[in-house]
């Protein structure tokens, strides 16, 4: 087992939890948290992806010089997509919440079947 | 029956189509080209110590204003279903808010009031030293917002300028355009952070237009997501 595997793995299976949960739930925001479940499994995974062996944080000081950082770092591009992606999270978590709000004031109800325009 | 069957089979189905992907991996041994290349050159290219922040500012610069674009059209989607149409007035006001709200502690209320300025002053100092450091725009953003969360749970009552809330907002997403457009007339492109001068590296003041940009981003998402805090508060009113 390597650290890659490790953290794969336990994306996957967040990931996979996140999606039973979406695919099961009827409540809205028993949905929303299998929704950030996922949301943090892929995380994961990204950062797993960018993993190097022994490597650390693309940040230059004193214990890393500038010029031979190659091999040592790990990948910078995954960190800078996660490290949006959580604040995005959260914004579109907010966002699915004041659905869930809105649909509870309009229908006395949180389950997703009283919302009957969703079906086709 | 049939349904839980068909979820635990596509469950089954995707599991195994992740397996192989798992289970084959090594720890990388080398990076991708692209990462190399940001990583050999990006130090004496841009001058920012925090090679994260040069890839989510100005190699990478117009997914995160994509990204700013996402967080506004999020803030505007809570503003729009919180707006669409008021609970009546008084009487049956919806059972969210029924209750009469309590107010926060003595305890709450003071320590609100002492850590605010400490919480705003934290955020703005990650957002300024985003290409030295771990943190960010939206790291720091994130944190000026909790520090006005925090207040509202002392008084929810507590009146808050949306005018310079939204100037706020509108100010610094204009800007930050602005700054990108610079880039693209004194430098090699868009939101290139290389027409202001260079400065020391691993200094404050240096690594050229990253910590202005990185301060409008900060600005942009602490105004957004105090929108999006604020407009849940006044909807439960």
């Amino acid at each position: 087992m390597n650290i890659t595997q490790i953290v794969l793995i336990l994306g996957f299976l967040l990931s996979l939890i996140g999606f039973w949960g979406l695919l099961t739930r009827r409540d809205l925001f028993r949905m929303i948290i299998s929704f950030s479940l996922l949301d943090t499994g892929v995380h994961m995974i990204m950062i797993g992806i960018g993993y190097i062996k022994g490597g650390t944080a693309p940040i230059f000081d004193e214990a890393l010089a500038v010029g031979e950082a190659v091999g040592k770092v790990v990948d910078p591009v995954p960190s800078a997509l996660v490290l949006t992606a959580i604040v995005i999270g959260l914004a579109v978590t907010a966002l699915m919440l004041s659905y869930a709000v809105r649909v509870y004031t309009s229908r006395k109800s949180l389950s997703i079947d009283a919302v009957k325009e969703l079906k086709w | 029956m049939i349904k839980r069957f068909i979820i635990v089979l596509a469950l089954a189905a995707i599991a195994v189509g992740l397996y192989p992907l798992a289970w084959g991996i090594q720890d990388a041994e080398i990076l991708t080209e692209v990462a190399n290349e940001y990583v050999e050159n990006g130090a004496d290219d841009l001058g920012a110590a925090n090679l994260v922040t040069s890839v989510v500012v100005s190699y990478r610069g117009l997914d995160t204003l994509g990204e700013i674009t996402v967080l506004f059209a999020a803030t505007a989607g809570v503003t729009m279903l919180f707006a669409a149409r008021k609970p009546k007035k008084s009487g049956q006001k919806g059972s969210l808010a029924d209750d009469s709200r309590r107010t926060g502690s003595e305890l709450l209320q003071t320590g609100a009031d002492f850590l605010f300025p400490i919480l705003w002053m934290f955020g703005m100092y990650i957002f300024v030293h985003g290409h030295l450091t771990p943190g960010g725009g939206f790291q720091g953003g994130v944190v000026l917002a909790s520090a006005v969360l925090l207040l509202l749970f002392a008084d929810s009552d507590r009146k808050m300028g949306h005018t310079l809330l939204q100037i706020a907002e509108a100010l610094s997403g204009a800007a930050y355009v602005a700054v990108g457009l610079l880039g693209l007339w004194f430098a090699a492109g868009f939101l290139d952070p290389r027409f202001l001068a260079a400065g020391e590296f691993g200094q404050l003041f240096s690594a050229g237009a990253i910590p202005v940009i990185y301060a409008l981003i900060g600005i942009k998402v602490g105004a957004e997501l105090t929108g999006i805090v604020d407009t849940m508060r006044r909807s439960a009113l």
